[in-house]
């Protein structure tokens, strides 16, 4: 396991992770894990199915609590209570399948949970073509044309619809965007459209987590690789320590898949 | 939108020549179909003809008050009802909740000898703390809003039933009239406006309020979109901050509420009240909400859609009487219209979504 690699990045990180770990019941789900996002870099957490890379997300989205390691925003202690208070921290997850409400307009799924609103006390109302406009308007920066904001947000692809949700977390000002499987389920033109906005979020400043278990997607875009293989941390390398045909390797299960490539051998 | 904008938007769509219209609105048409409350309208359209042609009286202005009062009855509770199924949950304990409501009200003011004011406070906090009850077990416990307000639906109706008969001994409530306060509170939930030849109930007022009340929430402020996303999708809905719990634990308190206006229309229009009663109104709530667009699913719906279908509720119980063919007929018009109704909303929804 390598840990070198943290102090090539000057500064404090937006977020740091030491030997986090957490337990479901008597479930150990994640432990000891270990990394640093840093703003304008894309650190990629790469894993099989049941790695704790979803746990991990949880974690640093606030919707869980770790029990073991420490977790720091930017260099201060913190333990997150819930998703609104990650947000308030400039930490955004962009969840695979759970990122919008599809029946509900584009301009209201941008908006929701900090949506712009006019007048006072009991007249406080929502303002709406403020809204719609700045939706269009932060969409079209993302090379996104809608004819109608007003659309129900289920009507998109995959694709736009990630981008939406990008765009949402670039407009509010997020340090931190954590990507769960941004790729996972679409094809190979929409998955380069997603990679294109994931850069594009880097090059405005943010530091960008990007969880996948595509290492081509993640190798194409990232900075820095986070391994995890049942639970724990298997490695953690600079990009220029690692050529993609080790990481795919690794990410793969290394002897495993030279054991299985034998078993199939013809 | 600004000549500024339009100019900026041309640009980014260069690579996308066909598309260089900037934000066009959807045609009229298509908007019309796509609004939750359609199928209610021709729903409502085809009832008004119908009972036009079928029964003389019907077109009357006095039929008309009628028809509006028995609409509002049913409609007070249809609003809040459907903005629950919005944000996608059901109450089962409706009905009865409003006889709760009146029966804590009178019983209190008697049993104190308070003023009826005193009593119809009492109610509303008891009410409301109903409401919170059923919506905070929701959220604690994630059990399907199904069950948990079946369960409070049978509470409440042993205990309408029992301590009626053990505090007045009867199944009905004693008479309130002679009591303090009792004009007033009758005034503000009972009496009658008469505008021109039309006899306008109060109850029609109290609908015709909360209808825009609810539509100015939905679609006007925050807590509206909040409603719609928690129905449309929760955990999306939380992972942006929306305060998931909090809004469901709302919109049950806002069910409440109405029970309660109800609640206190019944007790001091009639002076007494069954212990009994309200045993299967909710279901009507719940398909005057269906008939007006409410996805069983929640997400999707208005409260509009839901008056116009207390309104179809209203003309078909009337209008049956004024056709002379017997009360024995209603339920198997309000399931037609119900299953017509719905068809509709699907019909249309599935043609918007295949030109769209």
């Amino acid at each position: 396991m390598t840990t070198s690699g943290t102090t090539t990045t000057s500064g404090t990180p937006l977020i740091a992770l030491r030997d986090i770990g957490k337990r479901y019941g008597n479930v150990k789900a994640l432990g000891g894990v270990t990394l640093d996002v840093h703003a304008g870099q894309i650190t990629c957490v790469l894993g099989d199915n049941g790695a704790g890379k979803s746990t991990l997300i949880k974690i640093v989205a606030g919707l869980h609590q770790h029990d073991e390691g420490a977790f720091a925003v930017e260099g201060e202690e913190t333990r997150l209570g819930s998703p609104r208070e990650a947000l308030d921290r400039g930490i955004a997850t962009v969840y695979q399948d759970l990122a919008v409400v599809p029946l509900m307009p584009v301009w209201r799924n941008f908006f929701l949970g900090s949506e712009i609103r006019k007048g006072r006390g009991p007249f406080a109302r929502l303002d709406v073509s403020a809204m719609r406009e700045t939706t269009h308007r932060e969409l079209l920066r993302m090379g996104i044309d809608l004819r109608d904001v007003d659309q129900p947000i289920g009507t998109l692809s995959g694709g736009q619809r990630q981008c939406v949700a990008i765009a949402r977390a670039v407009h509010f000002g997020a340090k931190v965007l954590v990507l769960d499987e941004p790729t996972a389920a679409l094809g190979v033109k929409q998955s380069g459209v997603v990679l294109k906005y994931v850069a594009a979020a880097r090059d405005a400043g943010l530091g960008v987590v990007l969880i996948t278990h595509n290492p081509h997607h993640a190798y194409l875009v990232g900075d820095r690789f986070v391994l995890l293989k049942r639970g724990t941390m298997a490695g953690s390398h600079a990009k220029d320590e690692i050529a993609l045909d080790d990481l795919t390797r690794q990410m793969a299960g290394g002897s495993e898949l030279e054991q299985l490539t034998h078993e199939l051998a013809r | 939108m600004s000549a500024a904008d339009t100019s900026d938007a041309t640009d980014a769509t260069e690579t996308d020549k066909a598309d260089a219209r900037p934000v066009a609105r959807t045609p009229l048409l298509r908007r019309l179909a796509g609004r939750p409350e359609l199928g209610a309208v021709v729903g409502a359209a085809a009832v008004f003809v119908f009972f036009s042609i079928a029964a003389d009286a019907f077109l009357q202005w006095s039929s008309f008050s009628t028809v509006l009062y028995a609409s509002s009855t049913i409609g007070i509770m249809a609003v809040p009802v459907a903005l629950l199924m919005i944000g996608g949950e059901f109450d089962l304990s409706t009905g009865v909740l409003v006889t709760s409501s009146a029966l804590i009200s009178s019983m209190f003011s008697y049993q104190m000898t308070a003023n009826v004011w005193v009593g119809a406070g009492v109610s509303l906090l008891v009410t409301l703390a109903i409401g919170f009850f059923n919506g905070y077990l929701l959220v604690r416990t994630n059990l399907p809003s199904f069950i948990i307000t079946l369960g409070t639906f049978l509470i409440l109706q042993g205990c309408n039933l029992g301590f009626t008969k053990l505090i007045s001994e009867t199944v009905s409530t004693k008479t309130i009239a002679d009591m303090e306060g009792f004009p007033s509170a009758r005034q503000v939930f009972a009496s009658h406006l008469t505008i021109g030849d039309v006899e306008l109930q109060i109850t029609v007022v109290w609908w015709f309020a909360l209808i825009a009340l609810a539509t100015w929430i939905l679609l006007r402020t925050r807590a509206g979109n909040w409603i719609f996303a928690v129905g449309g999708a929760k955990e999306a809905a939380r992972a942006v901050g929306v305060p998931v719990n909090g809004t469901k634990i709302g919109l049950y308190m806002g069910v409440a509420l109405a029970a309660w206006i109800s609640g206190q229309h019944l007790l001091f229009k009639y002076d007494t009240v069954q212990s009994g009663e309200g045993v299967g109104n909710e279901l009507l709530y719940i398909i005057a909400a269906v008939i007006g667009g409410c996805l069983l699913t929640g997400g999707y719906g208005s409260a509009v859609g839901a008056a116009v279908g207390a309104f179809i509720f209203g003309m078909t119980n009337k209008g049956i009487v004024y056709a002379q063919w017997g009360a024995d007929w209603f339920k198997f018009f309000l399931g037609a219209m119900l299953l017509l109704a719905t068809l509709l909303n699907w019909w249309v929804r599935k043609r918007a979504e295949e030109s769209a």
